[in-house]
Protein backbone atom coordinates (compact mmCIF):
# COMPACT_ATOMS: atom_id res chain seq x y z
CA UNK A 1 0.00 0.00 0.00
CA UNK A 2 2.89 2.34 0.69
CA UNK A 3 3.41 2.71 -3.07
CA UNK A 4 0.10 4.56 -3.24
CA UNK A 5 0.98 7.00 -0.44
CA UNK A 6 1.95 9.76 -2.95
CA UNK A 7 -1.63 9.74 -4.27
CA UNK A 8 -2.91 10.80 -0.86
CA UNK A 9 -0.51 13.74 -0.76
CA UNK A 10 -1.05 14.77 -4.37
CA UNK A 11 -4.74 15.04 -3.49
CA UNK A 12 -3.67 18.12 -1.54
CA UNK A 13 -1.07 19.35 -4.06
CA UNK A 14 -3.60 21.30 -6.08
CA UNK A 15 -5.12 22.74 -2.92
CA UNK A 16 -1.69 23.86 -1.71
CA UNK A 17 -0.94 25.50 -5.06
CA UNK A 18 -4.33 27.24 -5.16
CA UNK A 19 -4.19 28.47 -1.57
CA UNK A 20 -0.60 29.65 -2.07
CA UNK A 21 -1.41 31.48 -5.28
CA UNK A 22 -4.48 33.15 -3.80
CA UNK A 23 -2.56 34.15 -0.67
CA UNK A 24 0.17 35.71 -2.82
CA UNK A 25 -2.52 37.48 -4.82
CA UNK A 26 -4.11 38.72 -1.63
CA UNK A 27 -0.80 40.13 -0.39
CA UNK A 28 0.44 41.61 -3.67
CA UNK A 29 -2.88 42.77 -5.06
CA UNK A 30 -3.46 46.52 -5.03
CA UNK A 31 -6.75 47.24 -3.32
CA UNK A 32 -8.82 49.62 -5.37
CA UNK A 33 -11.00 52.27 -3.74
CA UNK A 34 -14.17 50.89 -2.21
CA UNK A 35 -16.60 52.61 -4.50
CA UNK A 36 -20.33 52.02 -4.36
CA UNK A 37 -20.50 49.46 -7.15
CA UNK A 38 -17.40 47.48 -6.29
CA UNK A 39 -19.03 44.80 -4.17
CA UNK A 40 -22.17 44.43 -6.26
CA UNK A 41 -22.67 41.31 -8.37
CA UNK A 42 -21.62 41.89 -11.97
CA UNK A 43 -24.66 42.29 -14.15
CA UNK A 44 -23.63 44.46 -17.08
CA UNK A 45 -24.28 47.70 -15.22
CA UNK A 46 -27.81 47.05 -14.03
CA UNK A 47 -28.78 46.88 -10.38
CA UNK A 48 -29.38 43.27 -9.34
CA UNK A 49 -32.96 42.30 -8.59
CA UNK A 50 -33.29 39.76 -5.79
CA UNK A 51 -31.01 36.86 -4.96
CA UNK A 52 -29.80 34.38 -7.55
CA UNK A 53 -30.41 31.45 -5.22
CA UNK A 54 -33.70 30.70 -6.86
CA UNK A 55 -35.43 27.47 -7.81
CA UNK A 56 -34.00 26.20 -11.03
CA UNK A 57 -35.23 24.18 -13.98
CA UNK A 58 -36.08 20.57 -13.21
CA UNK A 59 -34.76 19.43 -16.60
CA UNK A 60 -31.24 19.37 -15.20
CA UNK A 61 -32.37 16.96 -12.50
CA UNK A 62 -33.64 14.41 -15.02
CA UNK A 63 -30.35 14.50 -16.90
CA UNK A 64 -28.53 13.93 -13.64
CA UNK A 65 -30.67 10.84 -13.00
CA UNK A 66 -29.98 9.49 -16.49
CA UNK A 67 -26.29 10.16 -15.97
CA UNK A 68 -26.36 8.13 -12.75
CA UNK A 69 -27.95 5.17 -14.53
CA UNK A 70 -25.47 5.13 -17.39
CA UNK A 71 -22.38 5.89 -15.39
CA UNK A 72 -23.19 3.11 -12.94
CA UNK A 73 -23.74 0.86 -15.94
CA UNK A 74 -20.29 1.74 -17.23
CA UNK A 75 -18.82 0.99 -13.81
CA UNK A 76 -20.58 -2.39 -13.72
CA UNK A 77 -19.23 -3.22 -17.15
CA UNK A 78 -15.63 -2.25 -16.31
CA UNK A 79 -14.65 -5.43 -14.41
CA UNK A 80 -16.08 -7.77 -17.02
CA UNK A 81 -14.60 -5.78 -19.91
CA UNK A 82 -11.17 -5.73 -18.32
CA UNK A 83 -11.30 -9.49 -17.79
CA UNK A 84 -13.21 -10.55 -20.89
CA UNK A 85 -10.20 -12.15 -22.57
CA UNK A 86 -9.15 -13.85 -19.34
CA UNK A 87 -12.63 -15.27 -18.79
CA UNK A 88 -12.79 -16.66 -22.31
CA UNK A 89 -9.30 -18.11 -22.10
CA UNK A 90 -10.15 -19.69 -18.73
CA UNK A 91 -10.49 -23.36 -18.04
CA UNK A 92 -14.29 -23.50 -17.79
CA UNK A 93 -15.55 -25.08 -21.04
CA UNK A 94 -19.19 -24.13 -20.35
CA UNK A 95 -18.34 -20.41 -20.76
CA UNK A 96 -18.44 -20.04 -24.51
CA UNK A 97 -18.11 -16.72 -26.34
CA UNK A 98 -21.75 -16.92 -27.41
CA UNK A 99 -22.95 -17.12 -23.79
CA UNK A 100 -20.76 -14.23 -22.68
CA UNK A 101 -21.86 -12.02 -25.56
CA UNK A 102 -25.53 -12.91 -24.99
CA UNK A 103 -25.24 -12.00 -21.30
CA UNK A 104 -23.62 -8.67 -22.06
CA UNK A 105 -26.10 -7.83 -24.78
CA UNK A 106 -29.01 -8.55 -22.40
CA UNK A 107 -27.42 -6.24 -19.84
CA UNK A 108 -26.96 -3.45 -22.38
CA UNK A 109 -30.44 -4.04 -23.85
CA UNK A 110 -32.10 -3.42 -20.47
CA UNK A 111 -30.37 -0.05 -20.33
CA UNK A 112 -31.18 0.77 -23.93
CA UNK A 113 -34.85 0.11 -23.18
CA UNK A 114 -34.55 2.66 -20.36
CA UNK A 115 -33.02 5.18 -22.75
CA UNK A 116 -35.72 4.48 -25.34
CA UNK A 117 -38.41 4.98 -22.69
CA UNK A 118 -37.06 8.34 -21.58
CA UNK A 119 -36.61 9.37 -25.21
CA UNK A 120 -40.24 8.48 -25.98
CA UNK A 121 -41.43 10.25 -22.82
CA UNK A 122 -39.64 13.38 -24.01
CA UNK A 123 -37.20 13.64 -21.09
CA UNK A 124 -34.31 14.07 -23.51
CA UNK A 125 -35.92 17.15 -24.98
CA UNK A 126 -34.46 20.37 -23.73
CA UNK A 127 -36.67 23.40 -23.98
CA UNK B 1 -2.81 -10.85 -18.54
CA UNK B 2 -0.95 -7.70 -17.61
CA UNK B 3 0.29 -7.53 -14.04
CA UNK B 4 1.28 -4.07 -12.84
CA UNK B 5 4.98 -3.70 -12.36
CA UNK B 6 6.43 -1.70 -9.52
CA UNK B 7 4.65 1.64 -9.37
CA UNK B 8 7.48 3.88 -10.42
CA UNK B 9 11.14 3.87 -11.12
CA UNK B 10 11.94 6.83 -8.86
CA UNK B 11 10.03 5.21 -6.03
CA UNK B 12 11.96 1.96 -6.43
CA UNK B 13 15.22 3.84 -6.42
CA UNK B 14 14.34 5.73 -3.26
CA UNK B 15 12.96 2.71 -1.47
CA UNK B 16 16.07 0.73 -2.31
CA UNK B 17 18.68 3.36 -1.54
CA UNK B 18 17.46 5.20 1.52
CA UNK B 19 17.70 2.11 3.78
CA UNK B 20 21.18 1.51 2.34
CA UNK B 21 22.25 5.04 3.18
CA UNK B 22 20.92 4.69 6.70
CA UNK B 23 23.23 1.71 7.13
CA UNK B 24 26.22 4.08 6.96
CA UNK B 25 25.07 5.97 10.05
CA UNK B 26 26.46 5.07 13.49
CA UNK B 27 24.75 2.08 15.00
CA UNK B 28 23.42 4.06 17.96
CA UNK B 29 21.54 6.45 15.68
CA UNK B 30 20.24 3.77 13.34
CA UNK B 31 17.81 2.38 15.85
CA UNK B 32 15.92 5.68 15.93
CA UNK B 33 15.56 6.05 12.16
CA UNK B 34 12.73 4.07 10.58
CA UNK B 35 14.33 4.09 7.13
CA UNK B 36 11.40 2.55 5.24
CA UNK B 37 9.17 5.39 6.37
CA UNK B 38 11.80 7.97 5.44
CA UNK B 39 12.11 6.37 2.02
CA UNK B 40 8.35 6.54 1.61
CA UNK B 41 8.31 10.21 2.59
CA UNK B 42 11.17 11.09 0.22
CA UNK B 43 9.27 9.28 -2.49
CA UNK B 44 6.17 11.34 -1.70
CA UNK B 45 8.16 14.56 -1.96
CA UNK B 46 9.71 13.50 -5.28
CA UNK B 47 6.32 12.52 -6.66
CA UNK B 48 4.74 15.80 -5.58
CA UNK B 49 7.51 17.84 -7.17
CA UNK B 50 7.35 15.74 -10.34
CA UNK B 51 3.58 16.09 -10.60
CA UNK B 52 3.78 19.81 -9.89
CA UNK B 53 6.26 20.20 -12.74
CA UNK B 54 4.36 17.87 -15.06
CA UNK B 55 1.12 19.71 -14.32
CA UNK B 56 2.16 23.34 -14.37
CA UNK B 57 5.12 23.04 -16.75
CA UNK B 58 3.14 22.52 -19.97
CA UNK B 59 0.57 25.23 -19.14
CA UNK B 60 2.56 28.25 -20.43
CA UNK B 61 3.40 26.30 -23.58
CA UNK B 62 -0.25 25.39 -24.07
CA UNK B 63 -1.48 28.94 -23.56
CA UNK B 64 1.12 30.28 -26.01
CA UNK B 65 0.18 27.56 -28.52
CA UNK B 66 -3.50 28.34 -28.08
CA UNK B 67 -2.96 32.02 -28.84
CA UNK B 68 -0.71 31.40 -31.81
CA UNK B 69 -2.75 28.59 -33.37
CA UNK B 70 -5.96 30.55 -32.90
CA UNK B 71 -4.36 33.61 -34.45
CA UNK B 72 -2.97 31.78 -37.46
CA UNK B 73 -6.25 29.98 -38.12
CA UNK B 74 -7.92 33.38 -38.16
CA UNK B 75 -5.15 34.90 -40.34
CA UNK B 76 -3.82 37.05 -37.51
CA UNK B 77 -0.36 37.17 -35.99
CA UNK B 78 -1.26 36.72 -32.34
CA UNK B 79 0.89 38.22 -29.56
CA UNK B 80 4.00 39.76 -31.16
CA UNK B 81 5.12 42.63 -28.93
CA UNK B 82 6.74 41.13 -25.84
CA UNK B 83 9.84 39.15 -26.71
CA UNK B 84 10.40 37.39 -30.03
CA UNK B 85 6.99 36.37 -31.42
CA UNK B 86 5.34 37.29 -28.15
CA UNK B 87 6.82 34.50 -26.02
CA UNK B 88 6.95 36.77 -22.97
CA UNK B 89 3.29 37.76 -23.24
CA UNK B 90 2.27 35.11 -20.74
CA UNK B 91 4.83 36.30 -18.19
CA UNK B 92 3.32 39.76 -18.46
CA UNK B 93 -0.17 38.31 -18.03
CA UNK B 94 0.87 36.43 -14.91
CA UNK B 95 2.37 39.61 -13.47
CA UNK B 96 -0.86 41.43 -14.17
CA UNK B 97 -2.99 38.73 -12.53
CA UNK B 98 -0.65 38.61 -9.55
CA UNK B 99 -1.14 42.30 -8.80
CA UNK B 100 -4.89 42.25 -9.20
CA UNK B 101 -6.90 42.46 -6.03
CA UNK B 102 -8.46 39.21 -4.78
CA UNK B 103 -11.80 40.08 -3.24
CA UNK B 104 -15.28 38.68 -2.92
CA UNK B 105 -18.40 40.68 -3.75
CA UNK B 106 -20.63 41.19 -0.72
CA UNK B 107 -23.40 38.79 -1.69
CA UNK B 108 -21.28 35.65 -2.21
CA UNK B 109 -21.03 32.65 0.10
CA UNK B 110 -17.45 33.41 1.08
CA UNK B 111 -16.34 29.92 2.12
CA UNK B 112 -17.77 28.14 -0.91
CA UNK B 113 -16.63 30.99 -3.15
CA UNK B 114 -13.01 30.44 -2.16
CA UNK B 115 -13.38 26.65 -2.02
CA UNK B 116 -14.28 26.38 -5.72
CA UNK B 117 -10.90 27.54 -7.16
CA UNK B 118 -9.14 25.26 -4.69
CA UNK B 119 -11.17 22.22 -5.74
CA UNK B 120 -10.83 22.98 -9.42
CA UNK B 121 -7.04 22.55 -9.42
CA UNK B 122 -7.13 19.49 -7.15
CA UNK B 123 -8.71 17.15 -9.67
CA UNK B 124 -6.32 17.44 -12.65
CA UNK B 125 -3.25 16.61 -10.55
CA UNK B 126 -4.86 13.35 -9.44
CA UNK B 127 -5.47 12.42 -13.06
CA UNK B 128 -1.88 13.20 -13.89
CA UNK B 129 -0.71 10.61 -11.32
CA UNK B 130 -2.17 7.83 -13.46
CA UNK B 131 -0.33 8.76 -16.65
CA UNK B 132 2.66 6.60 -17.63
CA UNK B 133 5.04 9.14 -19.16
CA UNK B 134 7.56 6.43 -19.85
CA UNK B 135 8.16 2.84 -18.86
CA UNK B 136 7.50 2.71 -15.08
CA UNK B 137 7.61 6.50 -15.06
CA UNK B 138 4.34 7.11 -13.29
CA UNK B 139 3.28 7.82 -9.74
CA UNK B 140 0.92 4.90 -9.30
CA UNK B 141 -0.07 2.19 -11.74
CA UNK B 142 -3.54 1.53 -10.39
CA UNK B 143 -5.31 -1.38 -12.04
CA UNK B 144 -8.49 0.70 -11.92
CA UNK B 145 -6.89 3.76 -13.51
CA UNK B 146 -9.64 4.36 -16.08
CA UNK B 147 -12.54 4.31 -13.57
CA UNK B 148 -10.36 6.49 -11.34
CA UNK B 149 -9.94 9.08 -14.09
CA UNK B 150 -13.69 9.10 -14.71
CA UNK B 151 -14.35 9.52 -10.99
CA UNK B 152 -11.87 12.37 -10.69
CA UNK B 153 -13.44 14.10 -13.69
CA UNK B 154 -16.69 13.97 -11.74
CA UNK B 155 -14.87 15.89 -9.02
CA UNK B 156 -14.18 18.68 -11.50
CA UNK B 157 -17.91 19.11 -12.18
CA UNK B 158 -18.42 19.79 -8.50
CA UNK B 159 -16.10 22.79 -8.50
CA UNK B 160 -17.71 24.33 -11.57
CA UNK B 161 -21.19 24.06 -10.08
CA UNK B 162 -19.93 25.27 -6.73
CA UNK B 163 -18.39 28.36 -8.33
CA UNK B 164 -21.61 29.04 -10.18
CA UNK B 165 -23.78 28.72 -7.12
CA UNK B 166 -21.57 30.43 -4.54
CA UNK B 167 -21.03 33.52 -6.71
CA UNK B 168 -24.68 34.52 -6.24
CA UNK B 169 -24.71 35.96 -9.73
CA UNK B 170 -27.33 35.00 -12.26
CA UNK B 171 -24.85 34.53 -15.08
CA UNK B 172 -22.73 32.30 -12.88
CA UNK B 173 -25.71 30.28 -11.74
CA UNK B 174 -26.95 29.61 -15.27
CA UNK B 175 -23.41 28.77 -16.34
CA UNK B 176 -22.82 26.43 -13.41
CA UNK B 177 -26.08 24.60 -14.08
CA UNK B 178 -25.46 24.40 -17.81
CA UNK B 179 -21.96 23.07 -17.41
CA UNK B 180 -23.15 20.63 -14.75
CA UNK B 181 -25.71 19.19 -17.15
CA UNK B 182 -23.24 19.20 -20.02
CA UNK B 183 -20.38 17.60 -18.12
CA UNK B 184 -22.43 14.81 -16.61
CA UNK B 185 -24.01 14.07 -19.98
CA UNK B 186 -20.75 13.82 -21.84
CA UNK B 187 -19.12 11.90 -19.04
CA UNK B 188 -21.34 8.97 -20.03
CA UNK B 189 -19.94 8.70 -23.54
CA UNK B 190 -16.45 9.51 -22.23
CA UNK B 191 -16.75 6.50 -19.91
CA UNK B 192 -18.22 4.22 -22.58
CA UNK B 193 -15.48 5.00 -25.11
CA UNK B 194 -12.81 4.27 -22.53
CA UNK B 195 -14.73 1.11 -21.65
CA UNK B 196 -14.33 -0.04 -25.23
CA UNK B 197 -10.56 0.52 -25.06
CA UNK B 198 -10.42 -1.32 -21.73
CA UNK B 199 -12.19 -4.25 -23.34
CA UNK B 200 -9.88 -4.31 -26.37
CA UNK B 201 -6.77 -4.01 -24.22
CA UNK B 202 -8.01 -6.41 -21.55
CA UNK B 203 -6.79 -4.16 -18.78
CA UNK B 204 -8.03 -1.02 -17.04
CA UNK B 205 -4.58 0.16 -15.97
CA UNK B 206 -2.91 2.72 -18.20
CA UNK B 207 0.35 0.75 -18.03
CA UNK B 208 -1.50 -2.33 -19.25
CA UNK B 209 -3.21 -0.41 -22.06
CA UNK B 210 0.16 0.93 -23.21
CA UNK B 211 1.71 -2.53 -23.09
CA UNK B 212 -1.14 -3.89 -25.21
CA UNK B 213 -0.10 -1.50 -28.01
CA UNK B 214 3.60 -2.30 -28.13
CA UNK B 215 5.02 -3.13 -31.53
CA UNK B 216 4.51 -1.22 -34.75
CA UNK B 217 2.43 1.89 -35.17
CA UNK B 218 -0.47 -0.05 -36.64
CA UNK B 219 -0.70 -1.86 -33.31
CA UNK B 220 -2.03 1.31 -31.67
CA UNK B 221 -5.71 1.04 -30.87
CA UNK B 222 -6.66 3.80 -33.28
CA UNK B 223 -5.49 1.55 -36.14
CA UNK B 224 -5.49 -1.93 -34.59
CA UNK B 225 -9.25 -2.32 -34.24
CA UNK B 226 -10.40 -1.63 -37.79
CA UNK B 227 -12.93 1.24 -38.04
CA UNK B 228 -13.93 0.69 -34.40
CA UNK B 229 -10.69 2.24 -33.15
CA UNK B 230 -10.93 5.29 -35.38
CA UNK B 231 -14.60 5.74 -34.52
CA UNK B 232 -13.80 5.47 -30.83
CA UNK B 233 -11.06 8.08 -31.25
CA UNK B 234 -13.49 10.54 -32.83
CA UNK B 235 -16.02 9.84 -30.07
CA UNK B 236 -13.33 10.42 -27.47
CA UNK B 237 -12.34 13.68 -29.14
CA UNK B 238 -15.93 14.97 -29.09
CA UNK B 239 -16.84 13.86 -25.58
CA UNK B 240 -13.56 14.96 -24.02
CA UNK B 241 -13.79 18.39 -25.65
CA UNK B 242 -17.18 18.71 -23.98
CA UNK B 243 -15.69 17.41 -20.73
CA UNK B 244 -13.02 20.08 -20.94
CA UNK B 245 -15.66 22.77 -21.43
CA UNK B 246 -13.76 23.98 -24.47
CA UNK B 247 -15.21 25.53 -27.59
CA UNK B 248 -17.20 24.38 -29.58
CA UNK B 249 -18.84 22.94 -26.45
CA UNK B 250 -18.30 25.93 -24.18
CA UNK B 251 -21.95 26.81 -23.61
CA UNK B 252 -21.04 27.17 -19.94
CA UNK B 253 -19.03 30.31 -20.57
CA UNK B 254 -20.38 31.43 -23.89
CA UNK B 255 -19.03 34.97 -23.79
CA UNK B 256 -21.80 36.45 -25.88
CA UNK B 257 -24.46 35.07 -23.54
CA UNK B 258 -23.01 34.68 -20.06
CA UNK B 259 -20.02 37.06 -19.87
CA UNK B 260 -17.45 35.00 -17.97
CA UNK B 261 -19.64 32.03 -17.06
CA UNK B 262 -19.05 30.49 -13.67
CA UNK B 263 -15.94 32.61 -13.04
CA UNK B 264 -17.58 35.97 -13.73
CA UNK B 265 -17.17 37.07 -10.12
CA UNK B 266 -13.59 35.92 -9.67
CA UNK B 267 -10.61 38.25 -9.88
CA UNK B 268 -6.84 38.00 -9.93
CA UNK B 269 -5.29 34.74 -8.77
CA UNK B 270 -8.65 33.17 -7.89
CA UNK B 271 -9.68 33.58 -11.53
CA UNK B 272 -6.35 32.34 -12.80
CA UNK B 273 -6.85 29.08 -10.89
CA UNK B 274 -9.78 28.29 -13.20
CA UNK B 275 -7.60 29.17 -16.17
CA UNK B 276 -4.76 27.00 -14.86
CA UNK B 277 -7.06 24.04 -14.21
CA UNK B 278 -8.50 24.31 -17.71
CA UNK B 279 -5.07 23.89 -19.29
CA UNK B 280 -3.84 21.18 -16.92
CA UNK B 281 -7.04 19.31 -17.74
CA UNK B 282 -6.38 19.78 -21.44
CA UNK B 283 -2.89 18.33 -21.09
CA UNK B 284 -4.11 15.43 -18.95
CA UNK B 285 -6.83 14.57 -21.44
CA UNK B 286 -4.28 14.66 -24.25
CA UNK B 287 -2.16 12.26 -22.22
CA UNK B 288 -5.12 9.92 -21.75
CA UNK B 289 -5.81 10.04 -25.49
CA UNK B 290 -2.15 9.30 -26.16
CA UNK B 291 -2.18 6.30 -23.86
CA UNK B 292 -5.50 4.89 -25.03
CA UNK B 293 -5.25 5.47 -28.77
CA UNK B 294 -1.75 6.47 -29.82
CA UNK B 295 0.36 3.84 -28.07
CA UNK B 296 1.57 5.85 -25.09
CA UNK B 297 5.33 5.81 -24.81
CA UNK B 298 5.82 3.20 -27.54
CA UNK B 299 7.91 4.32 -30.49
CA UNK B 300 6.09 4.44 -33.85
CA UNK B 301 7.96 1.45 -35.28
CA UNK B 302 7.40 0.67 -38.95
CA UNK B 303 8.45 -2.96 -39.07
CA UNK B 304 11.92 -2.42 -40.60
CA UNK B 305 14.53 -3.56 -38.08
CA UNK B 306 17.15 -0.89 -38.88
CA UNK B 307 14.71 2.02 -38.60
CA UNK B 308 13.02 0.58 -35.52
CA UNK B 309 16.36 0.27 -33.78
CA UNK B 310 16.94 4.00 -34.19
CA UNK B 311 13.37 4.88 -33.19
CA UNK B 312 13.61 2.72 -30.07
CA UNK B 313 16.78 4.49 -28.98
CA UNK B 314 14.75 7.66 -28.34
CA UNK B 315 13.48 7.58 -24.74
CA UNK B 316 9.81 6.75 -24.30
CA UNK B 317 9.01 10.06 -22.64
CA UNK B 318 10.06 11.93 -25.80
CA UNK B 319 7.61 9.91 -27.89
CA UNK B 320 4.97 10.38 -25.23
CA UNK B 321 5.32 14.14 -25.14
CA UNK B 322 5.48 14.35 -28.94
CA UNK B 323 2.20 12.46 -29.22
CA UNK B 324 0.61 14.42 -26.37
CA UNK B 325 1.48 17.74 -28.01
CA UNK B 326 0.22 16.43 -31.33
CA UNK B 327 -3.07 15.79 -29.54
CA UNK B 328 -2.96 19.31 -28.10
CA UNK B 329 -2.71 20.70 -31.64
CA UNK B 330 -5.64 18.50 -32.70
CA UNK B 331 -7.76 19.81 -29.81
CA UNK B 332 -6.87 23.40 -30.60
CA UNK B 333 -7.68 23.04 -34.29
CA UNK B 334 -10.92 21.34 -33.28
CA UNK B 335 -11.69 24.32 -31.09
CA UNK B 336 -11.20 26.93 -33.78
CA UNK B 337 -12.80 25.00 -36.62
CA UNK B 338 -16.34 24.28 -35.41
CA UNK B 339 -19.09 26.60 -34.25
CA UNK B 340 -20.79 26.38 -30.88
CA UNK B 341 -24.07 24.41 -30.81
CA UNK B 342 -27.06 25.67 -28.87
CA UNK B 343 -27.55 24.13 -25.41
CA UNK B 344 -30.52 21.99 -26.48
CA UNK B 345 -28.67 20.73 -29.57
CA UNK B 346 -25.67 19.98 -27.40
CA UNK B 347 -27.74 17.78 -25.10
CA UNK B 348 -29.48 16.15 -28.07
CA UNK B 349 -26.10 15.38 -29.65
CA UNK B 350 -25.05 13.47 -26.56
CA UNK B 351 -28.23 11.61 -25.64
CA UNK B 352 -29.68 11.01 -29.09
CA UNK B 353 -26.54 10.48 -31.13
CA UNK B 354 -23.33 9.80 -29.22
CA UNK B 355 -24.82 7.51 -26.59
CA UNK B 356 -26.70 5.19 -29.00
CA UNK B 357 -23.66 5.02 -31.30
CA UNK B 358 -21.48 4.32 -28.30
CA UNK B 359 -23.70 1.48 -27.16
CA UNK B 360 -23.66 -0.04 -30.66
CA UNK B 361 -19.87 0.22 -30.70
CA UNK B 362 -19.75 -1.43 -27.30
CA UNK B 363 -21.87 -4.37 -28.46
CA UNK B 364 -19.73 -4.69 -31.61
CA UNK B 365 -16.71 -4.66 -29.31
CA UNK B 366 -18.18 -7.52 -27.24
CA UNK B 367 -18.71 -9.56 -30.37
CA UNK B 368 -15.29 -8.79 -31.85
CA UNK B 369 -13.41 -9.54 -28.66
CA UNK B 370 -15.41 -12.61 -27.68
CA UNK B 371 -15.20 -14.29 -31.08
CA UNK B 372 -11.79 -12.87 -31.93
CA UNK B 373 -13.01 -11.25 -35.15
CA UNK B 374 -10.89 -8.66 -36.96
CA UNK B 375 -8.59 -8.44 -33.96
CA UNK B 376 -5.15 -9.94 -33.50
Amino acid sequence: MIEYLPLLFILFLGAIIAIGAMAVGKILGFASKNTKGKFDPYECGMATIGSSHVQFKVGYYIFALLFLVFDVEALFLFPICANLKTILAGSQPEITPAIVVADLIIFVAILVSGLAYSWKKGFLKWE
Amino acid sequence: MYTPSNPNIVGDFVREWVPNLVAYLPATVQGYIPSAEIAALINVVICMVAMGVAGIGPVPVLIYMERKICAHIQCRLGPMRLGPHGVLQLAADIMKLLFKEVYAPKSVQTFLYYLAPILVVTAPFLNLCMIPFGKNLQVADLDIAIPFIIAVNGFGILSTMLAGWASNNKYSLISGMRSGAQLISYEVSFALVLLLIVMLAGSASLGGITESQSGNFWDWWIFKAPVLGLLAFVMFLISSTAELNRAPFDVAEAEQELTGGHHTEYTGMAFSMFYLAEYINLFTTCCVATVCFLGGYNAPCIGIAAVDGILNMVPGIVWFLAKAFFMVVVYMMFRWTFVRPRTDLLMALEWKFLLPVNLIMLVLGFVFVAFGLFLP
